[in-house]
């Protein structure tokens, strides 16, 4: 079996008043090679744990979690992340920061050069080769954060709410730009994020989180649609002018108000355990 | 921003000028107080008198000695204390910040000594080095760890535990996390914490001196005193305090290099 599968996975924090918070309810969910998959939900339904599990930085209380049919036992060559906030290193330059993962596996710096260099161009980051992360603008910080994963050629593509912290017309161009990487060479994704738009825009499924313990309410397919319509190959602007655009982001908000709603229901007290 | 610029240059100008206003009027002040006659001049030294006493010890020995000669000492005195001090209370700080069980074994001496006034060594410098270079190492290095120590055991708890998981996912080694993450996370804290422990082991040491040294800047005052050649005394003390400003302005330059680049992080 390979891509990504999670069977019946749980998570369970200790609160440090005594007691268990719940922060998974069994989840199970198979993503196979190469697919896009965008979760969205509420604050605090585990969104961001279930990525932190593939990624090996954090592990299931019970349950199976397998990428490329191999249990994660921590961080591999076959995973990478990108971090809403980056992330970056700021002692170092993007040059650096974008060969960092190469330096990591024990490759020669003549080596390392000449693709950073291809990335530099692909990401269009060439006259900022030798800034610090601090001189640049939130988009190009997370250029080169993309660029730092895209260069370790991982099978699996973890991002965190990844153009969170960018603005409007940035967040925009990035998802473009992502749509373009990943049509180049597909991989498999894993994409947080807040906005309905973005998951409808990029993703082949849609997987729609409920919290409080968390727990899978719905998976939206989009493939389909974005194959049929070839959505890849137009810009953005004109997807989402598009009826089955519009018609899948309004399912996904009904979905996500009934998760709001039956969440103020239960009267469940907020904790910021991830977000 | 050019505007911004020059109008930041002419405050931090104006700000200068207010400086050199005060350091003149303090002088002018001593000045007019020593000259007025109320207080005898073995009391207050003129400015003057203290000038003359400085350019006089440069040429003529005192306390067996020039002033050079004496400086020379105490900064040797310094160096070898401070820099012990440093690279000891360096390491010492980054391992009681990254592992919890050293940190414990460390902090009850720890959290003890640093309480002990440096000069509260001075018998036992005494006792088991005599008038030897031993004894001012030990009360300056005893003045300095604990800032050493402190200042980088904070940068070292202050890493950013975001890009400790981001570089750990790209597949970084412990030590590769120690050499690109942490020590650099830490290096503005170090740095700090070594201008604050030159500080006080500069102070620590003319402290010894007046003890246990037979020479030294802190020692031509103890014989100044002796002989109540104030000028002479106030002439080591202004030294003392230049020096210590040129010392602490030397590591600022070498922060500075430092942490340039990515003073925004």
């Amino acid at each position: 079996m390979s891509g990504i599968i999670f069977s019946e996975v749980t998570r369970t924090f200790k609160r440090d008043k005594g007691g268990d918070y719940v922060a998974l309810q069994p989840i199970s969910l198979q993503i196979p090679d190469g697919e896009f998959v965008a979760i969205v939900g509420p604050s605090g339904c585990g969104k961001t744990t279930l990525l932190r599990m593939v990624a090996g930085l954090d592990s299931p209380s019970s349950g199976a979690l397998t990428v490329g049919g191999r249990e994660v036992s921590g961080p591999g060559p076959d995973r990478a992340v990108v971090f809403q906030q980056f992330a970056l290193l700021p002692w170092k330059t993007v040059r650096e920061n974008i060969g960092f993962g190469l330096k990591c596996r024990g490759m020669r710096a003549a080596a390392i050069r000449p693709l950073v260099d291809h990335y530099l161009t692909m990401m269009q980051l060439e006259a900022h080769a030798d800034a610090y992360p601090h001189q640049l603008s939130g988009g190009m910080q997370q250029r080169v954060a993309i660029a730092r994963s895209f260069i370790l050629e991982p099978s699996v593509l973890l991002m965190d709410e990844p153009f969170g912290a960018l603005d409007a017309q940035t967040r925009i161009e990035m998802q473009e730009e992502l749509v373009k990487l990943t049509k180049a060479k597909p991989r498999t994704v894993l994409f947080i994020t807040h906005s309905v738009e973005e998951a409808t825009y990029l993703a082949d499924r849609v997987v729609v989180m409920a919290g409080r313990p968390g727990s899978i309410l719905e998976i939206v397919d989009v493939a389909s649609l974005r194959r049929s319509e070839s959505w890849n190959d137009r810009a953005v602007e004109e997807v989402m002018e598009l009826e089955s655009f519009t018609r899948i982001r309004t399912r996904l908000w009904r979905l996500l108000r009934t998760v709001d709603r039956s969440a103020d229901g239960r009267k469940t007290p907020q904790l910021s355990i991830a977000s | 921003m050019s505007d911004g610029a020059s109008e930041t240059g002419r405050r931090s100008v104006g700000l200068t000028a207010l400086s050199v206003l005060s350091v003149s009027g303090f002088l002018g002040i001593w000045f007019a107080v020593a000259q007025s006659g109320l207080l005898p001049k073995m009391v207050l030294p003129s400015p003057w008198d203290v000038v003359t006493a400085f350019q006089h010890s440069l040429y003529t020995p005192f306390a067996g000695a020039t002033m050079s000669q004496h400086l020379v000492a105490s900064l040797g005195r310094f160096l070898s204390g401070f820099l012990l001090a440093v690279a000891l209370g360096v390491p010492t700080g980054l391992l009681m910040g990254w592992f919890a069980p050293f940190r414990y074994a460390i902090a009850p001496f720890f959290e003890t000594f640093r309480f002990i006034a440096p000069l509260a060594w001075v018998p036992f410098a005494a006792l088991w080095f005599g008038t030897g270079i031993g004894g001012p190492i030990l009360i300056v290095f005893s003045g300095s760890f604990a800032a050493a120590v402190i200042n980088t055991f904070q940068g070292a708890r202050m890493t950013d535990p975001r890009l400790i998981e981001a570089c750990r996912t790209l597949g970084a080694s412990p030590w590769r996390l120690i050499i690109d993450v942490l020590l650099p996370s830490a290096t503005p804290s170090i740095i700090a914490g070594v201008r604050i422990a030159a500080a006080l082991g500069w102070q620590s040491l003319i402290g010894a001196e007046l003890i246990v040294a037979s020479s030294g800047v802190g020692y031509l005052i103890v014989q100044g005193q002796g002989s109540v050649e104030t000028p002479i005394v106030m002439a080591g003390m202004a030294t003392i305090g230049v020096v210590g400003l040129l010392i602490d302005w030397a590591l600022r330059l070498v922060e500075l290099s430092v942490t340039r680049n990515w003073r925004g992080a």
